[in-house]
């Protein structure tokens, strides 16, 4: 296989990987940009861990082929270790060690001398406000430092491409928004992202470009907006005042955005919103016909949403493969 | 975060080999490691520091005068016996630790690093050598202090203390290669205890051979640990090698033949 851009960072052509009878990857192909972020979305046991373990060498593929950066996976996979940093799932830290002292082994690992693995380890660790925990056990630390440590240990050798194996499940808002922060300043020093997650909105938030992933099959591919507009639209929801309204509010809306809505249950009203300047009118229209509203929102498509529209089954969760 | 921009990846000039160099100074780093996390877990502490001395007054009090008439005549018989039985049975945490550290997150990002594939296993053999060395000097050191004072002097318990490393180093080869075969750690655990607990009590450790019965003393005679204690007793007592050093020796070393090849395979087939 050729290499038909110089600028891309993953090229990967028909990845297959089986165990036993589950196919955990089924035929996936990647192409990733130099300077983005891509994201690969997917529930639970969908084969997300799986390409990354194939991408960053951890797992030889049954079939297809992957290169980084030009130099295929299998063939020079000490190459390709050099050029990339694993976080997540599919590498971790030493629970035992100290956040420092796991810091300065992988430095020493990477080639740094005892002196500057050893300020390495510190900068690191100042960077992602593990300062003041340095010293203390792992076990003591909470979801979003082991993560930001994690995230630490793969950047000692500052590869240009970085998987993040889902980098912010089970982390509380605020320390989701810390990881996004981290991960776009990245990218502006000119590192590379492929990244997993299991939610729309981080894709969204972070993604250039996003894979849809579903039983080891790509199932859509894009940009965030192209995703979205392929898989379905927001919603707007509206709650009337006087359930009473139910039938008026809706011939209403039917006649100004030309389209059929659903009530839910008396009192609601939930109309797709394809065209968002539409919604003026349909307030104001509502205003004219004396309908009062208690409760006006919009939601956005859900995971669940997209995978209902993709592959017109919910989305499955599946016990994640291991190893 | 520092604003250094990264190189980029198709700029980079790089390598697709570890050159001999990289595997000595990964698996040093490794060692390095396995002694931090030696110091963090206190099963492991007891194994090396606490048995030899606790079992060590233990022994020497209890059968003592039954087996030699004294403490102090006994403890040329008991020393060489607890330190065998110490450091055999911290060689089979070779096999376990490797097995604990596969099962985790850490052992992948091992792997997606650029170092040398056997740095993790030689790191672990090369640390385990260190908790050997601490066995033994603490074995001899408490030796000394219920008064053992060997025949060939200083000298003597060296290369005992060395002989029984070096078998340890090779004895470890076989529980690693438990640890690359079976799915736990504690299994390893289990098995090699299971093995060895016999062979180090059915053995010349604690009693003299002709106090047993006739099948047991056939049995106790071919036992490889006999041979290994009889071997540390003529160097610490005489300062000779006599055919028990070099049938352990030889023994061992037929050890590693089978076992680091069969260990290493299967270590790679994972790393």
């Amino acid at each position: 296989m050729k290499q038909k851009h110089p600028d891309t960072a993953i090229e990967a052509r028909g990845l297959v990987k089986t165990f036993g009878d589950n196919h955990a990857v089924d035929g996936i192909d990647l192409t990733v940009s130099t300077g983005s972020i891509y994201g690969v979305l997917g529930p639970n046991g969908a084969g997300k861990s799986t390409v990354i373990n194939i991408l960053a060498t951890l797992m030889k593929a049954d079939g297809g082929s992957a290169k980084i950066f030009g130099h295929d996976v299998a063939e020079e996979p000490q190459v390709v270790r050099q050029l990339i940093g694993v976080t997540g799932q599919a590498a971790s830290v030493d629970e035992s060690l100290s956040a420092t002292e796991n810091l300065i082994i992988f430095g020493r690992l990477l080639g740094l001398n005892a002196s500057d693995a050893k300020k390495k380890a510190a900068e690191l660790l100042e960077e992602f406000a593990l300062t003041d925990a340095a010293k203390r056990p792992l076990a003591k630390f909470s979801g979003g430092m082991r993560r930001r440590l994690d995230l630490a240990a793969s950047l000692i050798a500052q590869p240009p491409l970085i998987f993040l194996d889902e980098p912010t499940t089970g982390l509380d808002p605020r320390t989701r928004n810390q990881m996004w922060d981290t991960v776009r300043r990245l990218v502006e020093q000119g590192s590379t992202i492929l990244l997993t997650t299991q939610y729309l909105d981080e894709t969204d938030q972070l993604a250039d470009r996003i894979a849809v992933i579903d039983h080891g099959k790509v199932i859509a591919e894009g940009t965030g907006s192209e995703l979205k507009a392929s898989v379905g639209t927001a919603t707007l929801q509206l709650e009337l005042a006087k359930k009473t309204d139910t039938a008026a509010a809706t011939t209403v809306i039917q006649k100004v955005l030309d389209m059929k809505v659903s009530s839910p249950s008396e009192g609601r009203i939930t109309a797709p919103m394809t065209n968002p300047d539409l919604v003026t009118d349909l307030l104001v229209a509502l205003r004219t016909s004396k309908i009062h509203l208690s409760q006006v929102s919009v939601q956005e498509p859900t995971l669940d949403e997209v995978f209902l529209t993709l592959t017109g089954k919910p989305a499955e969760t599946e016990k994640e493969e291991t190893a | 975060m520092s604003t250094t921009q990264i190189i980029p990846g198709n700029k980079r000039q790089l390598k697709n080999h570890t050159s001999l160099r990289q595997a000595v100074s990964n698996s040093l780093t490794m060692a390095y490691r396995g002694l931090l996390k030696f110091r963090r877990t206190p099963e492991q502490f007891f194994d090396v520091v606490l048995q030899p001395i606790l079992f060590t007054p233990m022994f020497a009090y209890i059968f003592g005068g039954a087996i030699a008439g004294g403490v102090k005549a006994y403890l040329p018989i008991i020393i060489p016996g607890t330190l065998v039985q110490t450091i055999i049975t911290a060689s089979v945490v070779t096999g376990v630790q490797l097995r604990e550290d596969m099962e985790k997150g850490v052992f992948n990002r091992f792997r997606a690093l650029p170092i040398a594939r056997i740095a993790p296993l030689a790191g672990a053999l090369i640390a385990d050598t260190i908790r050997y060395i601490i066995a033994a000097v603490i074995t001899f050191a408490m030796g000394y202090l219920l008064g053992y004072r060997p025949g060939a002097g200083f000298g003597g318990v060296v290369l005992g203390g060395l002989l029984v490393i070096v078998f340890a180093w090779c004895l470890s080869w076989i529980f690693a290669f438990f640890g690359m075969i079976v799915r736990t750690a504690s299994t390893v655990q289990g098995i090699s205890l299971l093995v060895l607990f016999p062979l180090t009590f059915l053995s010349n450790a604690f009693v003299p051979i002709k106090t047993l019965p006739g099948w047991l003393q056939a049995f106790v005679r071919i036992n490889p640990i006999s041979h290994l204690i009889s071997a540390i007793r003529q160097l610490t007592t005489y300062g000779t090698f006599g055919h028990d050093f070099w049938l352990s020796l030889l023994g061992a070393a037929a050890i590693v033949a089978v076992f680091a090849p069969l260990t290493v395979r299967a270590y790679m087939r994972k790393a």
